[in-house]
Protein backbone atom coordinates (compact mmCIF):
# COMPACT_ATOMS: atom_id res chain seq x y z
CA UNK A 1 0.00 0.00 0.00
CA UNK A 2 1.23 3.54 -1.21
CA UNK A 3 0.98 5.77 1.82
CA UNK A 4 1.63 9.91 1.92
CA UNK A 5 4.09 10.94 4.26
CA UNK A 6 1.96 13.71 5.09
CA UNK A 7 -1.04 11.77 6.07
CA UNK A 8 1.59 9.90 8.47
CA UNK A 9 3.51 12.01 10.38
CA UNK A 10 4.02 16.03 10.84
CA UNK A 11 7.88 17.31 10.80
CA UNK A 12 9.88 20.21 11.47
CA UNK A 13 13.63 21.45 10.17
CA UNK A 14 15.71 23.66 10.94
CA UNK A 15 19.90 24.46 10.39
CA UNK A 16 23.43 23.94 11.42
CA UNK A 17 25.42 25.87 9.24
CA UNK A 18 25.08 23.78 5.76
CA UNK A 19 23.24 20.83 6.98
CA UNK A 20 19.29 20.86 7.41
CA UNK A 21 17.58 18.55 9.86
CA UNK A 22 14.20 17.34 9.71
CA UNK A 23 12.28 15.78 12.72
CA UNK A 24 9.63 13.56 11.57
CA UNK A 25 7.03 13.02 14.30
CA UNK A 26 4.08 9.97 14.17
CA UNK A 27 0.73 11.40 13.59
CA UNK A 28 -0.06 8.43 15.96
CA UNK A 29 2.03 6.65 18.06
CA UNK A 30 1.06 3.67 16.90
CA UNK A 31 2.69 4.76 13.54
CA UNK A 32 5.81 5.77 15.06
CA UNK A 33 6.93 1.47 14.20
CA UNK A 34 6.12 1.83 10.38
CA UNK A 35 8.07 4.94 10.03
CA UNK A 36 10.94 3.43 11.63
CA UNK A 37 10.86 0.64 9.72
CA UNK A 38 9.97 2.48 6.45
CA UNK A 39 11.35 5.72 6.35
CA UNK A 40 15.12 4.59 6.20
CA UNK A 41 18.27 6.34 5.66
CA UNK A 42 18.95 5.22 1.91
CA UNK A 43 14.77 5.95 1.24
CA UNK A 44 15.14 10.30 2.22
CA UNK A 45 18.66 9.71 0.75
CA UNK A 46 16.96 9.08 -2.55
CA UNK A 47 14.18 11.55 -2.32
CA UNK A 48 16.59 14.34 -1.74
CA UNK A 49 19.04 12.98 -4.42
CA UNK A 50 20.19 16.08 -6.71
CA UNK A 51 18.95 18.30 -4.01
CA UNK A 52 21.27 17.98 -1.37
CA UNK A 53 25.41 17.37 -1.87
CA UNK A 54 26.35 15.62 1.03
CA UNK A 55 24.95 12.40 2.82
CA UNK A 56 21.94 11.89 5.04
CA UNK A 57 22.05 10.51 8.31
CA UNK A 58 19.37 9.17 10.71
CA UNK A 59 18.74 8.96 14.56
CA UNK A 60 15.72 7.36 16.48
CA UNK A 61 13.41 8.89 18.66
CA UNK A 62 11.53 6.30 20.13
CA UNK A 63 10.09 8.14 23.42
CA UNK A 64 8.72 10.96 20.90
CA UNK A 65 7.73 8.73 18.22
CA UNK A 66 10.14 10.66 16.15
CA UNK A 67 13.08 10.19 13.66
CA UNK A 68 15.35 12.60 13.22
CA UNK A 69 17.38 13.11 9.74
CA UNK A 70 20.86 15.23 9.06
CA UNK A 71 20.84 16.58 5.45
CA UNK A 72 24.26 17.61 4.59
CA UNK A 73 25.29 19.53 2.07
CA UNK A 74 21.68 21.26 1.90
CA UNK A 75 21.74 24.48 1.85
CA UNK A 76 24.22 25.78 -0.53
CA UNK A 77 26.80 26.58 2.11
CA UNK A 78 23.91 27.81 4.86
CA UNK A 79 23.49 30.92 6.59
CA UNK A 80 24.51 34.23 5.40
CA UNK A 81 26.90 32.72 2.37
CA UNK A 82 23.63 30.79 1.29
CA UNK A 83 21.20 32.04 -1.95
CA UNK A 84 18.88 30.80 -1.63
CA UNK A 85 14.87 31.07 -0.47
CA UNK A 86 15.23 28.59 2.18
CA UNK A 87 18.57 29.22 3.53
CA UNK A 88 17.84 27.92 6.84
CA UNK A 89 15.99 24.56 6.04
CA UNK A 90 12.71 25.91 7.47
CA UNK A 91 10.78 24.04 4.95
CA UNK A 92 12.42 20.61 4.24
CA UNK A 93 10.12 19.57 6.70
CA UNK A 94 6.91 19.54 4.25
CA UNK A 95 9.81 18.42 1.32
CA UNK A 96 10.08 15.07 3.40
CA UNK A 97 6.52 14.72 3.77
CA UNK A 98 6.06 14.71 0.24
CA UNK A 99 7.65 11.38 -0.15
CA UNK A 100 5.24 8.14 -0.75
CA UNK A 101 5.95 5.28 1.78
CA UNK A 102 5.90 1.70 0.86
CA UNK A 103 4.37 -0.21 3.43
CA UNK A 104 3.11 -3.83 2.91
CA UNK A 105 -1.07 -4.30 3.48
CA UNK A 106 -1.12 -6.38 6.13
CA UNK A 107 1.19 -4.46 7.67
CA UNK A 108 -0.67 -0.96 7.11
CA UNK A 109 -3.75 -2.64 7.76
CA UNK A 110 -3.32 -3.76 11.26
CA UNK A 111 -2.44 -0.08 12.75
CA UNK A 112 -5.33 1.43 10.51
CA UNK A 113 -3.40 2.99 7.39
CA UNK A 114 -6.19 3.64 4.49
CA UNK A 115 -3.10 4.45 1.86
CA UNK A 116 -2.89 6.84 -0.40
CA UNK B 1 -6.26 14.23 23.21
CA UNK B 2 -7.05 16.65 26.33
CA UNK B 3 -6.87 15.30 30.23
CA UNK B 4 -8.34 16.77 33.46
CA UNK B 5 -6.25 19.30 34.51
CA UNK B 6 -7.03 18.02 38.23
CA UNK B 7 -4.46 15.46 36.66
CA UNK B 8 -2.06 17.25 37.94
CA UNK B 9 -2.69 17.36 41.54
CA UNK B 10 -1.01 14.25 42.25
CA UNK B 11 1.67 15.49 44.41
CA UNK B 12 1.05 14.92 48.39
CA UNK B 13 2.27 18.08 49.69
CA UNK B 14 2.67 21.48 47.57
CA UNK B 15 5.58 21.41 45.84
CA UNK B 16 7.36 24.67 45.08
CA UNK B 17 7.23 25.77 41.50
CA UNK B 18 9.99 27.99 39.82
CA UNK B 19 8.43 30.06 36.39
CA UNK B 20 10.70 30.97 34.02
CA UNK B 21 9.17 32.70 30.82
CA UNK B 22 10.17 32.90 27.80
CA UNK B 23 9.83 36.64 25.78
CA UNK B 24 12.16 36.53 23.03
CA UNK B 25 13.02 33.98 20.89
CA UNK B 26 15.45 36.24 18.65
CA UNK B 27 16.34 39.60 18.15
CA UNK B 28 13.57 40.62 16.02
CA UNK B 29 10.89 38.78 17.83
CA UNK B 30 7.70 40.07 18.91
CA UNK B 31 7.58 43.45 20.76
CA UNK B 32 4.90 42.62 22.81
CA UNK B 33 5.50 39.36 24.16
CA UNK B 34 8.15 40.82 27.34
CA UNK B 35 5.65 42.88 28.37
CA UNK B 36 2.54 40.03 28.36
CA UNK B 37 4.83 37.56 29.66
CA UNK B 38 5.17 39.43 32.86
CA UNK B 39 1.79 41.37 32.70
CA UNK B 40 -0.33 38.24 32.40
CA UNK B 41 0.02 36.18 34.97
CA UNK B 42 2.89 34.78 38.01
CA UNK B 43 6.25 34.54 36.52
CA UNK B 44 9.56 34.16 38.65
CA UNK B 45 12.27 34.92 35.79
CA UNK B 46 11.92 36.73 32.15
CA UNK B 47 14.32 34.93 30.11
CA UNK B 48 15.65 36.85 26.66
CA UNK B 49 17.10 34.79 24.06
CA UNK B 50 18.92 37.31 21.07
CA UNK B 51 21.59 35.85 19.94
CA UNK B 52 21.17 33.72 16.55
CA UNK B 53 24.18 32.58 14.91
CA UNK B 54 25.85 35.44 12.64
CA UNK B 55 24.27 38.02 15.35
CA UNK B 56 27.32 38.81 17.30
CA UNK B 57 28.94 39.48 14.11
CA UNK B 58 26.59 42.32 13.02
CA UNK B 59 26.79 43.80 17.10
CA UNK B 60 30.69 43.41 16.33
CA UNK B 61 30.28 45.48 13.11
CA UNK B 62 28.28 48.35 14.98
CA UNK B 63 30.51 48.60 18.30
CA UNK B 64 33.38 48.78 15.71
CA UNK B 65 31.35 52.41 14.67
CA UNK B 66 30.35 53.31 18.18
CA UNK B 67 32.29 52.09 21.06
CA UNK B 68 28.81 52.48 22.99
CA UNK B 69 27.00 49.75 20.64
CA UNK B 70 27.27 46.48 20.25
CA UNK B 71 24.51 44.72 21.99
CA UNK B 72 20.65 43.83 20.95
CA UNK B 73 18.95 47.48 21.87
CA UNK B 74 15.28 45.85 21.52
CA UNK B 75 16.54 44.51 25.41
CA UNK B 76 16.49 48.59 26.70
CA UNK B 77 12.84 48.87 25.01
CA UNK B 78 11.92 45.30 26.82
CA UNK B 79 13.26 46.17 30.20
CA UNK B 80 11.38 49.43 30.12
CA UNK B 81 8.53 47.49 29.15
CA UNK B 82 8.68 45.24 32.36
CA UNK B 83 10.30 47.80 34.83
CA UNK B 84 7.10 47.88 37.01
CA UNK B 85 7.20 44.20 37.36
CA UNK B 86 10.93 44.04 37.94
CA UNK B 87 10.43 46.86 41.04
CA UNK B 88 7.43 45.74 42.11
CA UNK B 89 6.65 41.92 41.62
CA UNK B 90 10.10 41.09 42.35
CA UNK B 91 10.53 38.95 38.52
CA UNK B 92 14.13 38.74 37.56
CA UNK B 93 15.18 38.86 33.96
CA UNK B 94 17.92 36.48 32.64
CA UNK B 95 19.30 37.60 28.61
CA UNK B 96 21.95 37.58 26.41
CA UNK B 97 21.10 40.94 25.30
CA UNK B 98 25.12 42.00 25.85
CA UNK B 99 26.07 40.68 22.62
CA UNK B 100 29.77 41.88 22.02
CA UNK B 101 29.44 44.50 24.21
CA UNK B 102 27.55 43.93 28.08
CA UNK B 103 29.11 46.82 30.27
CA UNK B 104 27.33 49.03 27.57
CA UNK B 105 23.53 47.33 27.34
CA UNK B 106 23.93 47.06 31.24
CA UNK B 107 24.81 51.34 31.02
CA UNK B 108 21.58 51.65 28.71
CA UNK B 109 19.73 49.88 31.02
CA UNK B 110 20.96 51.44 33.84
CA UNK B 111 19.94 54.91 32.19
CA UNK B 112 16.29 53.93 31.52
CA UNK B 113 15.91 52.30 35.46
CA UNK B 114 16.84 55.33 36.40
CA UNK B 115 14.64 57.56 34.24
CA UNK B 116 11.62 55.67 35.55
CA UNK B 117 12.95 56.71 39.16
CA UNK B 118 13.16 52.91 40.36
CA UNK B 119 17.35 52.15 39.88
CA UNK B 120 17.45 51.47 43.72
CA UNK B 121 15.60 48.60 43.35
CA UNK B 122 17.33 47.30 40.36
CA UNK B 123 20.63 45.70 40.54
CA UNK B 124 22.28 44.55 37.27
CA UNK B 125 24.19 41.72 37.18
CA UNK B 126 27.02 41.30 33.86
CA UNK B 127 28.67 38.38 32.58
CA UNK B 128 31.62 38.87 30.27
CA UNK B 129 34.86 36.67 29.65
CA UNK B 130 32.88 35.08 26.65
CA UNK B 131 34.54 37.54 24.00
CA UNK B 132 37.57 35.94 22.50
CA UNK B 133 38.41 38.54 19.54
CA UNK B 134 41.10 40.16 21.46
CA UNK B 135 43.07 37.01 22.61
CA UNK B 136 43.12 35.69 19.03
CA UNK B 137 46.69 35.77 18.12
CA UNK B 138 47.50 34.87 21.52
CA UNK B 139 45.22 31.61 21.26
CA UNK B 140 46.32 30.41 17.47
CA UNK B 141 50.26 30.98 19.02
CA UNK B 142 49.04 28.78 22.13
CA UNK B 143 48.37 25.68 19.87
CA UNK B 144 44.65 26.36 19.86
CA UNK B 145 44.02 25.70 16.22
CA UNK B 146 40.12 27.19 16.43
CA UNK B 147 39.68 24.69 13.56
CA UNK B 148 36.36 24.62 11.75
CA UNK B 149 34.27 22.07 12.89
CA UNK B 150 32.71 21.25 10.02
CA UNK B 151 35.51 21.35 7.35
CA UNK B 152 38.75 21.10 9.56
CA UNK B 153 39.95 24.43 8.32
CA UNK B 154 42.54 25.88 10.73
CA UNK B 155 41.30 29.70 11.77
CA UNK B 156 44.62 30.96 10.19
CA UNK B 157 43.28 30.63 6.86
CA UNK B 158 40.72 33.42 7.34
CA UNK B 159 42.34 34.90 9.90
CA UNK B 160 43.00 38.56 8.69
CA UNK B 161 38.84 38.16 7.82
CA UNK B 162 37.54 37.53 11.34
CA UNK B 163 35.48 39.72 12.81
CA UNK B 164 34.31 38.34 15.95
CA UNK B 165 35.07 35.12 17.92
CA UNK B 166 32.58 34.37 21.38
CA UNK B 167 33.11 31.40 23.35
CA UNK B 168 29.38 29.84 24.04
CA UNK B 169 29.14 29.97 27.74
CA UNK B 170 26.91 27.81 30.54
CA UNK B 171 25.09 28.54 33.56
CA UNK B 172 27.68 28.84 35.65
CA UNK B 173 27.98 32.41 35.74
CA UNK B 174 24.48 33.33 35.41
CA UNK B 175 24.48 31.65 38.83
CA UNK B 176 26.43 33.50 40.73
CA UNK B 177 25.15 36.92 39.77
CA UNK B 178 22.00 35.74 40.76
CA UNK B 179 23.30 34.37 44.03
CA UNK B 180 24.74 38.41 44.22
CA UNK B 181 21.44 39.75 44.32
CA UNK B 182 21.18 40.78 40.07
CA UNK B 183 17.78 41.14 39.16
CA UNK B 184 18.65 41.78 35.83
CA UNK B 185 21.61 39.78 33.98
CA UNK B 186 23.15 40.42 31.10
CA UNK B 187 25.42 38.14 29.23
CA UNK B 188 27.24 37.95 26.16
CA UNK B 189 27.68 34.61 24.28
CA UNK B 190 25.67 32.31 26.95
CA UNK B 191 23.78 29.43 25.39
CA UNK B 192 20.42 29.87 24.71
CA UNK B 193 19.43 27.36 27.08
CA UNK B 194 21.70 28.63 29.98
CA UNK B 195 19.56 31.27 30.21
CA UNK B 196 16.63 29.17 31.90
CA UNK B 197 18.97 26.34 33.40
CA UNK B 198 20.43 28.78 35.39
CA UNK B 199 17.79 30.43 37.29
CA UNK B 200 16.56 26.97 37.92
CA UNK B 201 19.71 25.84 39.06
CA UNK B 202 20.01 28.74 40.95
CA UNK B 203 16.35 28.71 42.89
CA UNK B 204 16.91 24.76 43.37
CA UNK B 205 20.55 24.86 43.84
CA UNK B 206 21.14 21.52 41.78
CA UNK B 207 24.86 20.55 42.44
CA UNK B 208 27.55 20.79 39.24
CA UNK B 209 26.93 16.84 39.24
CA UNK B 210 23.57 16.33 39.42
CA UNK B 211 23.55 15.71 35.61
CA UNK B 212 20.06 14.41 35.34
CA UNK B 213 18.23 17.75 36.42
CA UNK B 214 20.86 19.69 34.93
CA UNK B 215 19.92 18.25 31.37
CA UNK B 216 15.89 18.80 32.38
CA UNK B 217 17.31 22.13 32.88
CA UNK B 218 18.93 22.66 29.43
CA UNK B 219 16.46 20.82 27.58
CA UNK B 220 13.30 22.86 29.34
CA UNK B 221 15.71 25.71 28.11
CA UNK B 222 16.03 24.46 24.53
CA UNK B 223 11.66 24.08 24.54
CA UNK B 224 11.31 27.64 25.31
CA UNK B 225 14.35 29.06 23.76
CA UNK B 226 12.88 30.30 20.25
CA UNK B 227 9.12 31.65 22.38
CA UNK B 228 6.33 30.77 21.02
CA UNK B 229 7.66 27.99 18.29
CA UNK B 230 6.47 25.35 21.02
CA UNK B 231 3.02 27.11 21.84
CA UNK B 232 1.59 26.71 18.27
CA UNK B 233 3.37 29.30 16.01
CA UNK B 234 5.26 27.59 13.22
CA UNK B 235 3.49 24.60 14.56
CA UNK B 236 2.57 22.21 11.53
CA UNK B 237 0.45 19.48 13.38
CA UNK B 238 -3.02 20.77 12.38
CA UNK B 239 -2.56 24.24 12.41
CA UNK B 240 -5.91 25.16 10.92
CA UNK B 241 -7.18 25.18 14.04
CA UNK B 242 -4.86 26.60 16.56
CA UNK B 243 -7.06 28.73 18.26
CA UNK B 244 -6.28 32.80 18.19
CA UNK B 245 -2.84 33.37 17.00
CA UNK B 246 -2.77 36.98 16.88
CA UNK B 247 -3.29 36.75 20.87
CA UNK B 248 -0.23 33.68 21.31
CA UNK B 249 0.75 32.98 24.38
CA UNK B 250 4.67 32.62 24.83
CA UNK B 251 5.92 29.49 26.88
CA UNK B 252 6.46 29.62 30.07
CA UNK B 253 8.45 26.81 32.21
CA UNK B 254 7.08 25.55 35.55
CA UNK B 255 10.06 23.69 37.27
CA UNK B 256 10.04 21.87 40.46
CA UNK B 257 13.28 20.95 42.00
CA UNK B 258 13.11 17.16 41.26
CA UNK B 259 14.11 18.27 37.31
CA UNK B 260 10.35 17.48 35.93
CA UNK B 261 9.03 20.57 34.74
CA UNK B 262 5.56 21.64 32.65
CA UNK B 263 5.48 23.84 30.16
CA UNK B 264 2.33 26.05 30.15
CA UNK B 265 1.18 29.59 28.83
CA UNK B 266 -0.68 32.39 30.79
CA UNK B 267 -4.66 32.20 30.45
CA UNK B 268 -6.47 33.96 27.76
CA UNK B 269 -4.00 33.47 25.63
CA UNK B 270 -4.00 31.94 22.07
CA UNK B 271 -2.00 29.41 20.27
CA UNK B 272 -1.49 26.23 21.79
CA UNK B 273 0.72 23.92 24.12
CA UNK B 274 0.39 20.17 23.06
CA UNK B 275 2.40 17.10 23.21
CA UNK B 276 2.58 17.90 19.42
CA UNK B 277 3.33 21.56 19.23
CA UNK B 278 6.48 20.54 21.67
CA UNK B 279 7.11 17.91 20.08
CA UNK B 280 8.18 19.67 17.17
CA UNK B 281 10.21 22.34 18.96
CA UNK B 282 12.26 19.10 20.27
CA UNK B 283 13.64 18.14 16.91
CA UNK B 284 14.26 21.63 15.79
CA UNK B 285 17.84 22.46 14.92
CA UNK B 286 18.75 18.94 16.44
CA UNK B 287 21.76 17.23 15.95
CA UNK B 288 22.14 13.65 17.68
CA UNK B 289 20.00 13.64 19.87
CA UNK B 290 21.95 11.37 22.53
CA UNK B 291 24.31 13.96 22.50
CA UNK B 292 23.08 17.95 23.01
CA UNK B 293 26.77 19.49 24.36
CA UNK B 294 26.27 22.31 26.35
CA UNK B 295 29.07 23.57 28.54
CA UNK B 296 27.89 22.38 31.85
CA UNK B 297 26.14 18.60 31.04
CA UNK B 298 25.13 16.38 27.71
CA UNK B 299 21.56 16.22 27.60
CA UNK B 300 20.03 12.72 26.25
CA UNK B 301 16.86 13.70 24.28
CA UNK B 302 16.30 10.14 23.73
CA UNK B 303 14.88 9.89 27.74
CA UNK B 304 12.22 12.80 27.44
CA UNK B 305 8.59 11.86 28.17
CA UNK B 306 5.95 14.27 27.41
CA UNK B 307 2.72 13.83 28.62
CA UNK B 308 -0.22 16.42 27.79
CA UNK B 309 -1.87 16.92 31.61
CA UNK B 310 -4.12 19.98 31.34
CA UNK B 311 -5.67 21.47 28.02
CA UNK B 312 -2.75 23.67 27.48
CA UNK B 313 -0.13 21.57 29.56
CA UNK B 314 2.37 19.52 28.59
CA UNK B 315 4.26 17.82 31.60
CA UNK B 316 8.20 17.17 30.93
CA UNK B 317 9.92 14.16 32.96
CA UNK B 318 12.40 11.17 32.55
CA UNK B 319 15.49 13.29 31.67
CA UNK B 320 18.92 11.92 31.56
CA UNK B 321 22.09 13.89 31.29
CA UNK B 322 26.01 12.92 31.73
CA UNK B 323 29.06 15.18 32.25
CA UNK B 324 29.74 17.78 29.44
CA UNK B 325 32.97 17.74 27.34
CA UNK B 326 36.41 19.71 28.22
CA UNK B 327 35.68 22.19 25.73
CA UNK B 328 33.41 25.09 24.45
CA UNK B 329 32.22 25.66 21.38
CA UNK B 330 33.43 29.21 20.09
CA UNK B 331 31.24 31.17 17.56
CA UNK B 332 33.70 32.95 15.05
CA UNK B 333 32.42 35.38 12.43
CA UNK B 334 34.72 36.18 9.62
CA UNK B 335 34.30 38.14 6.12
CA UNK B 336 33.23 36.09 3.02
CA UNK B 337 32.52 38.00 -0.03
CA UNK B 338 29.89 39.65 -1.02
CA UNK B 339 26.68 38.84 -2.61
CA UNK B 340 22.99 40.55 -4.00
CA UNK B 341 19.84 38.61 -5.06
CA UNK B 342 16.94 40.34 -7.03
CA UNK B 343 13.81 39.13 -8.31
CA UNK B 344 11.19 40.45 -10.97
CA UNK B 345 7.81 38.72 -11.17
CA UNK B 346 6.17 37.35 -14.46
CA UNK B 347 2.40 37.15 -15.17
CA UNK B 348 0.13 34.50 -16.77
CA UNK B 349 0.20 33.00 -19.67
CA UNK B 350 3.48 30.99 -19.19
CA UNK B 351 4.78 32.91 -16.72
CA UNK B 352 7.16 29.83 -16.12
CA UNK B 353 8.69 30.02 -19.31
CA UNK B 354 9.24 33.76 -19.90
CA UNK B 355 11.04 33.84 -16.06
CA UNK B 356 13.10 31.37 -17.55
CA UNK B 357 13.80 32.94 -20.76
CA UNK B 358 14.67 36.12 -18.19
CA UNK B 359 17.18 33.62 -16.78
CA UNK B 360 18.62 32.92 -20.18
CA UNK B 361 18.93 36.51 -21.48
CA UNK B 362 20.15 37.40 -17.92
CA UNK B 363 23.12 35.27 -17.07
CA UNK B 364 23.83 35.48 -21.34
CA UNK B 365 24.94 38.67 -20.89
CA UNK B 366 26.69 38.67 -17.46
CA UNK B 367 28.95 35.96 -19.49
CA UNK B 368 29.39 38.97 -22.06
CA UNK B 369 30.69 41.41 -19.35
CA UNK B 370 32.87 38.43 -18.23
CA UNK B 371 31.52 39.21 -14.96
CA UNK B 372 32.95 35.81 -12.33
CA UNK B 373 31.22 34.87 -10.19
CA UNK B 374 31.93 31.69 -6.63
CA UNK B 375 28.02 31.12 -6.99
CA UNK B 376 25.56 31.94 -8.87
CA UNK B 377 21.84 30.48 -8.31
CA UNK B 378 18.05 31.20 -9.77
CA UNK B 379 14.88 29.77 -8.12
CA UNK B 380 11.80 30.18 -9.50
CA UNK B 381 9.20 31.20 -6.83
CA UNK B 382 5.83 29.88 -7.10
CA UNK B 383 7.11 27.00 -9.39
CA UNK B 384 9.54 25.41 -7.69
CA UNK B 385 12.08 27.33 -4.89
CA UNK B 386 12.18 25.71 -2.06
CA UNK B 387 11.07 21.79 -2.90
CA UNK B 388 13.01 21.76 -6.19
CA UNK B 389 12.38 18.76 -8.18
CA UNK B 390 10.32 17.30 -5.74
CA UNK B 391 7.40 20.28 -6.41
CA UNK B 392 6.90 18.35 -10.26
CA UNK B 393 5.24 20.46 -12.41
CA UNK B 394 3.53 24.03 -12.20
CA UNK B 395 0.82 24.28 -14.14
CA UNK B 396 0.54 27.21 -15.54
CA UNK B 397 0.45 29.30 -11.87
CA UNK B 398 -1.03 32.88 -12.05
CA UNK B 399 2.39 34.59 -11.47
CA UNK B 400 6.10 33.57 -10.95
CA UNK B 401 9.27 35.39 -9.06
CA UNK B 402 12.09 35.05 -10.43
CA UNK B 403 14.92 35.18 -8.47
CA UNK B 404 18.40 35.63 -8.95
CA UNK B 405 21.54 35.94 -6.64
CA UNK B 406 25.30 35.67 -6.78
CA UNK B 407 28.04 35.47 -4.32
CA UNK B 408 31.46 36.01 -4.96
CA UNK B 409 35.04 37.74 -3.52
CA UNK B 410 34.97 40.72 -6.27
CA UNK B 411 32.67 43.49 -4.75
CA UNK B 412 32.47 45.47 -8.61
CA UNK B 413 31.47 42.44 -10.00
CA UNK B 414 28.43 41.88 -7.61
CA UNK B 415 27.85 45.47 -8.07
CA UNK B 416 27.51 45.70 -11.93
CA UNK B 417 25.12 41.99 -11.33
CA UNK B 418 22.45 44.64 -9.54
CA UNK B 419 22.46 46.54 -12.51
CA UNK B 420 21.75 43.94 -15.20
CA UNK B 421 18.20 42.79 -13.58
CA UNK B 422 15.70 45.97 -13.89
CA UNK B 423 16.84 46.44 -17.57
CA UNK B 424 15.10 43.24 -18.43
CA UNK B 425 11.81 44.89 -17.52
CA UNK B 426 11.73 46.65 -21.24
CA UNK B 427 14.08 44.90 -23.03
CA UNK B 428 13.69 41.25 -22.14
CA UNK B 429 10.26 38.58 -21.91
CA UNK B 430 7.06 40.23 -21.35
CA UNK B 431 4.33 40.93 -19.09
CA UNK B 432 6.59 41.59 -15.96
CA UNK B 433 6.19 43.59 -12.80
CA UNK B 434 7.25 43.82 -8.99
CA UNK B 435 10.47 45.69 -9.53
CA UNK B 436 9.38 48.63 -7.45
CA UNK B 437 12.25 48.54 -5.01
CA UNK B 438 14.92 48.74 -8.00
CA UNK B 439 17.99 47.49 -7.80
CA UNK B 440 18.97 44.92 -5.26
CA UNK B 441 21.66 46.18 -2.47
CA UNK B 442 25.37 44.44 -2.66
CA UNK B 443 25.70 43.00 0.74
CA UNK B 444 28.83 41.89 2.99
CA UNK B 445 28.74 38.69 3.68
CA UNK B 446 29.64 37.74 7.36
CA UNK B 447 29.92 34.05 7.58
CA UNK B 448 30.11 31.47 10.35
CA UNK B 449 33.09 29.18 11.72
CA UNK B 450 32.09 26.97 14.66
CA UNK B 451 35.47 25.71 16.12
CA UNK B 452 36.02 24.35 19.68
CA UNK B 453 38.56 25.80 22.29
CA UNK B 454 39.88 24.18 25.59
CA UNK B 455 37.46 24.67 28.48
CA UNK B 456 39.95 26.24 30.86
CA UNK B 457 40.95 29.24 28.81
CA UNK B 458 37.91 31.15 28.89
CA UNK B 459 37.71 33.11 31.80
CA UNK B 460 34.55 34.58 32.89
CA UNK B 461 33.58 37.30 35.29
CA UNK B 462 30.53 38.24 36.52
CA UNK B 463 30.30 41.77 38.06
CA UNK B 464 27.01 42.86 39.84
CA UNK B 465 26.26 47.01 39.63
CA UNK B 466 24.59 48.19 42.70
Amino acid sequence: MKVRLLDLAHARSGDKGDTANVGVIALQPRWYPVLEKYLTRDRVAEHFAGLITGGVERFELPNLNALNFLLHGALDGGGTLSLKTDAQGKVFSTALLRMVVDVPDAEAVAVGLTGE
Amino acid sequence: MTAPTQMFTRVARPERIVRVAAGQGFWGDWLEAPRRQVEGGPVDYLMLDYLAEVTMSILQKQKERDANMGYARDFVGAVDSVLGGIAERGVRVVANAGGVNPPACAAAVRQVAVKRGVSDRVRIGVVTGDDLLPRIDELLSQGHPLANMDTGEPLSTVRDRVLSANAYIGSVPIVEALSRGANIVITGRSTDTALTMGPLRFEFGWRADDWDRLAAGIIAGHIIECGAQCSGGNCLYDWQNIPDLANVGYPIVEGSADGTFVIAKHPNTGGRISVQSVSEQLVYEMGDPHSYITPDVVADFTSIRLEQVGEKRVRVFGIKGRPPTDKLKVSIAYRAGFKAVGTLVYAWPDALAKAQLADRVLRERLDRLSLRFDSVLTEFVGASATHGRLAGEAHDPPEVQFRIGVRGEDKAAVERFTREIVPLVLNGPPTVTGFAGGRPKVEEIVAYWPALIDKQVVRTKVEVLS
